[in-house]
């Protein structure tokens, strides 16, 4: 094995982890103030939409990128207002928002399939960028890859080192309590949808916009799922779901790789790993978990507040 | 009876008259649904099925009403799809080999209704009648030219399902591609799905950083083609429909499936009450399976592609001519021969000598 193909490689690993970063980190943050908001999927394919379409008609990656964050917004808002304001029940109305997303985005993204797009290109920082090895290893990425490590420590950094952090944590585990102090919790709650639904919306973008510059109807081809997994690996850790999302990206690319280079595996079970793995480290992680009893889900994930006062 | 009530009586009766002998001069449009498996929007499989229904629309024009109904995965849902169609159309185009089943069911049922399913093979009822093309005869063209065009001596395949179709197109390029040269070596890398645009994307990334300078698909996105005409040096080729727009630089020409005059010819022969169960398998010669113009290729090799295409319209070379050995060393055709279409070509489950991959099993 070459450099070349090392360094190949590894970007293959960040273009495919990246968005499931993106998705994970926000319903992470969703997830910890007790809402469980299925329509990741949905909200990403939106994104993805958005994305392409103010790209192909400006050119500009940073409306793009923009465009795709409000989209993913605007769609997580009528999740919000549904739970948080008419208090239905989580799970239905996050699988109807994957069904409407999917629905909607192959709706308006009709006429955009036969058009394709320049992908945002990867950073070129004078100097640090050509260095050997470490230049393509660590400046050389697309500038939406740092922005996904970015945001993870931005969550890790508001969970654990804010007050509204803290507040939302506790509103996450027990919502009747902080209610009973004061705090509005359902404020709380429809800004964590928000940005849930920005972040999967960028994730959503970094697909059409970075891996392909194409747009397609389910091009998220059930990424969004994948990312609801990986916050139950997190548990609901921020820096963990870099670790799933690399694992699973991982495993992914090198799959592939290991098929081009036949090795003496069944392709079947090649391309089964990453969702293997996904379901073993689950499985593990369960056990573990109970045998420790140290919980690590919000209490409150999922179930509706109803305000008494 | 008042006279003003007998004449109304009157007209109206004339009416009936008038509007029976319309009907019977001008018989009720056909009614003809499509069931695809993918979005119309792929550019690949299903959008070639879309044109192909295009097609019959324009031929027929009022004497024929569409139905499509597109992403029916090959599960349930596609029998109670099939099924709600049945209930009002004469003939049912079911465009993947993964409505094989819910097709014979259905057709069981519905003994009035024709059903076509494309690429399948069973026909337990006379409502049933299989279609396919010779994709295989696309394949050899595209593997000359590959084989002329590389310069790594490299050609990453990226295949969707281990299945007869898939493995034919991929023994009949690489067979093609060693023809003209021998030093030809074929990557070949399963993803198991046949519409993921990141997915495809990442399987021609992963071939061109070990060598491959030439993409060939057996998947229906157009992500392969824009992912070869974002690195130097490398070409591809478009699947199913004409790609050309996605790689503008790395196209050298795309495999098109073109169903629209069979579909033409079957919803015809419908209104004229000749329909009868068959099974079809055109190729080349017949135009089932036609080429995207050849370009970013030197002439003689286009020349090469051009006369290929000419040899199989005369019928006059078959992409599977012996002698060829199996993987594993056994003699598979002799000097000369060439294979039955059954069991042979149909259910092709083997890698030909000389391709290096472990066939999936």
């Amino acid at each position: 094995m070459n450099e070349g193909l090392i360094i190949a490689i590894i970007i293959g690993i960040s273009i495919a982890s990246v968005p499931l970063i993106f998705a994970a980190i926000g319903e992470l943050l969703v997830e910890r103030s007790g809402v469980l908001n299925l329509g990741v999927e949905g909200m990403m394919i939106v994104g993805a939409l958005a994305g392409f379409v103010v790209e192909f008609h400006t050119g500009s990656s940073f409306l793009a990128v923009l465009a795709a964050l409000l989209a993913g917004m605007a769609i997580a808002s009528i999740f919000a207002f549904l739970t948080q304001i008419l208090l239905t029940n989580h799970v239905a109305t996050g699988l109807a928002l994957t069904l409407f997303g999917l629905g909607i985005a192959a709706f308006v993204g009709r006429s955009y399939t036969e058009e394709n797009i320049e992908l945002i290109s990867a950073l070129h920082i004078p100097v640090l960028s050509d260095l050997p090895i470490i230049g393509p290893l660590l400046f050389s990425y697309n500038p939406l890859v740092y922005l996904a490590f970015f945001m993870v420590f931005l969550v890790w950094w508001f969970l654990f080192k804010t007050k509204q952090g803290l507040i939302l944590r506790a509103i996450g585990d027990n919502h009747d309590a902080a209610h009973a102090i004061g705090h509005n919790v359902v404020r709380y709650r429809v800004l964590a949808i928000l940005f849930g639904g920005a972040m999967a919306g960028i994730g959503g973008a970094f697909l059409s916009l970075v891996q392909v510059p194409i747009w397609g109807e389910d091009m998220t081809a059930g990424r969004g799922w994948i990312a609801l997994a990986l916050v139950v690996f997190s548990s609901w850790q921020p820096f963990k779901v870099i670790l799933g999302a690399l694992i699973f990206g991982g495993i992914t690319i090198l799959q592939l790789h290991a098929q081009g280079f036949d090795v003496r595996i069944s392709a079947q079970y090649l391309s089964m790993l990453p969702y293997l793995a996904t379901i073993v480290i689950l499985v593990t992680l369960r056990m573990r978990v109970k045998n420790k009893t140290n919980r690590t889900m919000p209490n409150c994930l999922g179930r509706i507040f109803h305000s008494t006062s | 009876m008042s006279s003003r009530r007998l004449t109304s009586i009157l007209k109206f009766s004339l009416l009936s008259l008038m509007l029976a002998f319309t009907n019977s001069a001008f018989a009720d449009p056909v009614k003809a649904a499509f069931i695809y498996i993918g979005p119309t929007g792929d550019h690949g499989w299903t959008y070639a099925h879309d044109q192909g229904a295009n097609h019959l629309q324009d031929q027929l024009g009022d004497d024929v009403v569409i139905t499509r109904i597109e992403s029916v995965a090959e599960n349930s849902d596609s029998e109670r799809v099939i099924t709600s169609l049945a209930r009002k159309n004469d003939v049912i185009f079911t465009t993947s080999f993964g409505y094989m089943e819910p097709t014979i069911k259905v057709a069981a049922r519905y003994p009035d209704v024709k059903f076509e399913h494309a690429t399948g093979y069973k026909r337990p009822t006379d409502n049933i009648s299989t279609y396919s093309a010779r994709f295989y005869e696309g394949r050899h063209v595209i593997g000359k030219i590959a084989g002329r065009m590389t310069n790594t001596n490299v050609i990453g395949y990226i295949a969707s399902f281990p299945i007869p179709e898939v493995i034919r197109g991929i023994n009949s390029a690489f067979l093609a591609a060693r023809s003209v040269n021998p030093d030809i070596q074929i990557k070949i890398v399963w993803v198991y799905t046949w519409y993921d645009p990141g997915k495809e994307a990442d399987a021609a990334r992963a071939l061109i950083a070990q060598g491959a300078d030439i993409i060939m698909q057996h998947t229906d996105s157009t992500a392969p083609m824009t992912v070869a005409e974002e690195e130097d040096g490398v070409r591809a080729f478009g699947q199913a429909s004409d790609m050309s727009a996605w790689g503008p630089s790395a196209h050298l020409t795309s495999i098109i499936n073109n169903w629209g005059p069979y579909y033409a010819d079957r919803v015809k022969a419908i209104r004229d009450g000749t329909w009868t169960s068959a099974d079809t398998f055109d190729g080349v010669e017949q135009g089932m399976v036609t080429f995207a113009p050849m370009q970013n290729m030197p002439d003689d090799v286009k020349l090469e592609a051009e006369m290929t295409i000419l040899d199989l319209e005369f019928g006059d070379v078959h992409p599977f001519t012996g002698p060829i050995n199996r993987q594993d060393g056994s003699v598979w055709l002799a000097e000369g021969e060439t294979p039955p279409m059954f069991p042979d070509i149909i259910t092709m489950d083997f890698y030909v000598e000389g391709i290096d991959s472990k066939y999936p099993n």
